[in-house]
């Protein structure tokens, strides 16, 4: 997708003032929040757990090349295929191909965020293929022409009447004076609307929570259902993955699982946990004819090694932007690319560059909430302040307070100028207030407080003065 | 607990950073600080060269800034038993941040090291460190209470802040909703996205007007302007102050932070 995360500015403001979408974000900001509270609370192991869980993908990510070609000689073993993918247009045009060697026409897709990140429907549509998403979140925002706002509630930002609304533009050979005003009346007619998809696709693409080097199995979890109806029915399946969903063991997705969804949604386990190992063998009752796994790098590997590779731990539940205060404001659309809030501040920049991102690492107070919250401690205000510091040296970001922090950063070195300065300044500041440029964003919202009008540092030592104490 | 001090009375000599916005707004804080300290027994200076602990400088990603305020602070307290900032986030930047700024410094590395293990915020040093259970202070209000991102995650600041605050005469403590969800300052964040920033110290000003209290504090200066400002821009007559102000007892001696006139 196209980026506008150099806009986030216009983007937050414009997300400001869409009422419905301050009316879903104030209506669900807490609930997530409890949820994984109590989750947490239930379950006393559970700060052992994200020990354990950031401990496995720190395993595996300084071993990454040797699970991945495990990974790979199992999947052979079992009778699929492997697709190693450098760049996003390798992944579409290698989908693509599998689609039209399988002659397909429609392609169930199962909710995959690296299916975004390489815009792969636009590509299927482009070449005359009609590709269905199952998900009903992602189902909702295809119909609505829009990315997701959200890694695991991609339609989080839209209200029921708008859904309702979306149904009706689309569903055009049902009657239109049908009742959509109840959550339940939606779903059903998605359901209707999706079961005749599911029978006719002959390719199902799927992403993968994890990738099991062990067994060559991939696993999606999915409280829908909608993800096995995708891989088990169609002729071709077709699982698109990054290179970091790897882990070693059987034993270690488990261990994640564990974490994903009580982080993610509050509940122990989502309704549905699948793996899948290969295409349908003899004794197996349904399954795919052919069986692909597409694993996509997309610059991951360049992360390795580096200030970032943490960030490849990310099992992508969500916590960090539903502890955001700034994403709780402005919702997932305003960061403008693929993964919104804390984890998309430090992984688009990654992805499509600190030039076209630079605004998602500042669009941080460092409160520290979604570092305190991740499932494997990923230290994610870190991160985005090693963003900021790779714009600093390239110059780039926003030249006021560049130049604002410049002066202040000649001053601050230089003690005795910097406390006759400040000694001016709280005088001015006392009196008239702040100017410039910087000053303006603060009071266009709120005053600025007069200072008392001198400094502590002045007063402290007219106090020593005054009871004969030296200065320090 | 240190037993042996540098002072000749074994009494902890304790530096105290100021910070640069309490040096600039609020020196009331400073010498509210000064006395807590001196009431819990400690014997207290003020380097003279200090300006600022560099967080503005590490949070903008020039480095080189930082690590020259950082060695500077460094310098300047070397010597002292203990340095006390009355403030959760430059207390972080030096408890936290100064040993992972000079890490690859083999001289200033350790010294940072050296000095964080020495660096307390100012409530949680009166509490956990000089053992202050209690102090001698009245303040008749209704009292509400936000906990500032970096003291709170940082560096643990909950409920030393509470606990001394029960001790202060006239004090109704009324639990702030939300009081751990960050105010919307977060430094240069304030000025570079204000729409944003705006809309969170609006939810904090709202969640504020909820408790039916007459006064907010906090233990940090950042957070207590933009609630300050905030609150005056809407005519709110809740009083907004430093925590230390109440528990050092000297709420007669300035007016709230932002009060008009």
């Amino acid at each position: 997708m196209e980026s506008t995360a150099h806009r986030f500015p216009e983007n937050a403001r414009r997300a400001l003032t869409d009422e419905n979408l301050q009316y879903m974000l104030r209506k669900s900001a807490t609930g997530f929040q409890l949820r994984r509270r109590m989750a947490a609370d239930r379950l006393p192991e559970f700060e052992d757990l994200r020990d354990q869980g950031r401990d496995i993908k720190n395993h595996t990510l300084a071993h990454l090349d040797v699970y991945l070609e495990a990974f790979e000689a199992k999947v052979n073993e079992a009778g699929g295929h492997v697709h190693w993918c450098p760049t996003a247009a390798d992944a579409r045009n290698t989908i693509l191909r599998l689609c039209q060697a399988a002659g397909a026409k429609t392609v169930t897709k199962g909710k995959s965020m690296i299916a975004e990140e390489i815009g792969i429907n636009d590509h299927l549509e482009a070449a005359g293929l009609v590709p269905i998403e199952t998900d009903l979140g992602e189902y909702i925002i295809q119909l609505r022409k829009e990315p997701p706002s959200h890694i695991i509630a991609p339609a989080f930002h839209v209200r029921k009447e708008q859904v309702a609304e979306a149904f009706r533009a689309a569903h055009t050979d049902l009657p239109p004076d049908r009742p959509l005003d109840e959550p339940r009346e939606l779903i059903t007619e998605a359901r209707l609307m999706l079961r005749r998809r599911f029978q006719e696709a002959d390719v199902g693409i799927t992403g993968a929570n994890f990738l099991i080097a062990e067994t060559g199995a991939t696993v999606i979890v999915t409280n829908e259902g909608n993800g096995d109806l995708t891989q088990t029915l169609p002729r071709v399946h077709v699982v698109i993955a990054s290179i970091d969903k790897v882990v070693p063991t059987q034993e270690d997705a488990a261990t994640l699982l564990r974490l994903l969804a009580r982080s993610a949604t509050g509940q122990e386990f989502s309704a549905y946990t699948t793996f899948s190992a290969g295409p349908r063998r003899a004794e197996d009752a349904d399954g795919p004819a052919e069986f692909h796994v597409v694993l996509l790098d997309n610059g991951r590997s360049k992360l390795l090694g580096t200030e970032f590779q943490e960030v490849l731990r990310c099992i992508r539940c969500g916590a960090c932007m539903n502890h955001c205060p700034v994403y709780g404001a402005v919702g997932g659309h305003a960061y403008g690319w693929v993964y919104p809030g804390p984890i998309g501040s430090v992984i688009d920049p990654a992805l499509i560059g600190i030039e076209k991102a630079g605004h998602l690492p500042n669009a941080s107070t460092f409160c520290g909430r979604c570092e305190a919250v991740c499932p494997v401690r990923i230290p994610l205000p870190k991160m985005m302040r090693h963003w900021r510091e790779k714009e600093f040296d390239a110059g780039l970001g926003s030249p006021a307070v560049r130049r604002g922090l410049g002066v202040w950063g000649w001053f601050v070195r230089r003690p005795r100028l910097y406390h006759a300065a400040a000694r001016l300044a709280v005088r001015v500041l006392r009196r008239f207030g702040a100017p410039g440029p910087l000053a303006a964003g603060w009071t266009a919202h709120r005053d600025l407080p007069r200072p008392e009008g001198r400094t502590f540092q002045e007063l402290w030592a007219e106090r020593n003065r005054r009871s004969g104490r030296g200065e320090a | 607990m240190v037993t042996a001090f540098s002072h000749s009375a074994g009494r902890p000599r304790v530096g105290l950073f100021v910070t640069c916005l309490v040096d600039l707004y609020r020196p009331t804080v400073g010498f509210a600080a000064v006395r807590l300290l001196e009431q819990a027994g400690c014997v207290v200076e003020v380097p003279a060269g200090q300006t600022c602990c560099g967080q503005p400088a590490y949070n903008s990603g020039d480095r080189a800034t930082a690590a020259d305020l950082a060695r500077a602070t460094i310098a300047l307290f070397d010597g002292l038993d203990y340095v006390v900032i009355p403030s959760g986030s430059c207390g972080g930047m030096i408890r936290k941040h100064y040993p992972a700024l000079l890490a690859d410094d083999p001289v200033w590395g350790p010294r940072a090291a050296a000095l964080a293990e020495r660096a307390f915020e100012l409530v949680s040093f009166l509490t956990d460190v000089m053992k202050v259970g209690a102090v001698t202070a009245r303040c008749p209000a209704r009292v509400t209470y936000h906990d500032s991102c970096s003291g709170l995650r940082e560096l643990g600041v909950k409920e030393q802040p509470r606990r001394l605050l029960a001790s202060v005469e006239g004090v109704e403590l009324a639990e702030l909703p939300g009081a751990e969800v960050c105010c919307g300052f977060g430094g240069t964040f304030c000025v570079k996205y204000p729409d944003v920033s705006a809309r969170m110290a609006g939810d904090k000003a709202d969640d504020i007007a909820a408790t039916g209290a007459d006064l907010v504090l906090a233990g940090d200066m950042g957070c207590l302007l933009n609630i300050a400002g905030t609150l005056s821009r809407r005519g709110s007559p809740v009083a907004v102050r430093h925590v230390a102000e109440v528990l050092a007892d000297m709420t007669g001696d300035t007016p709230p932070i932002g009060a008009k006139g």
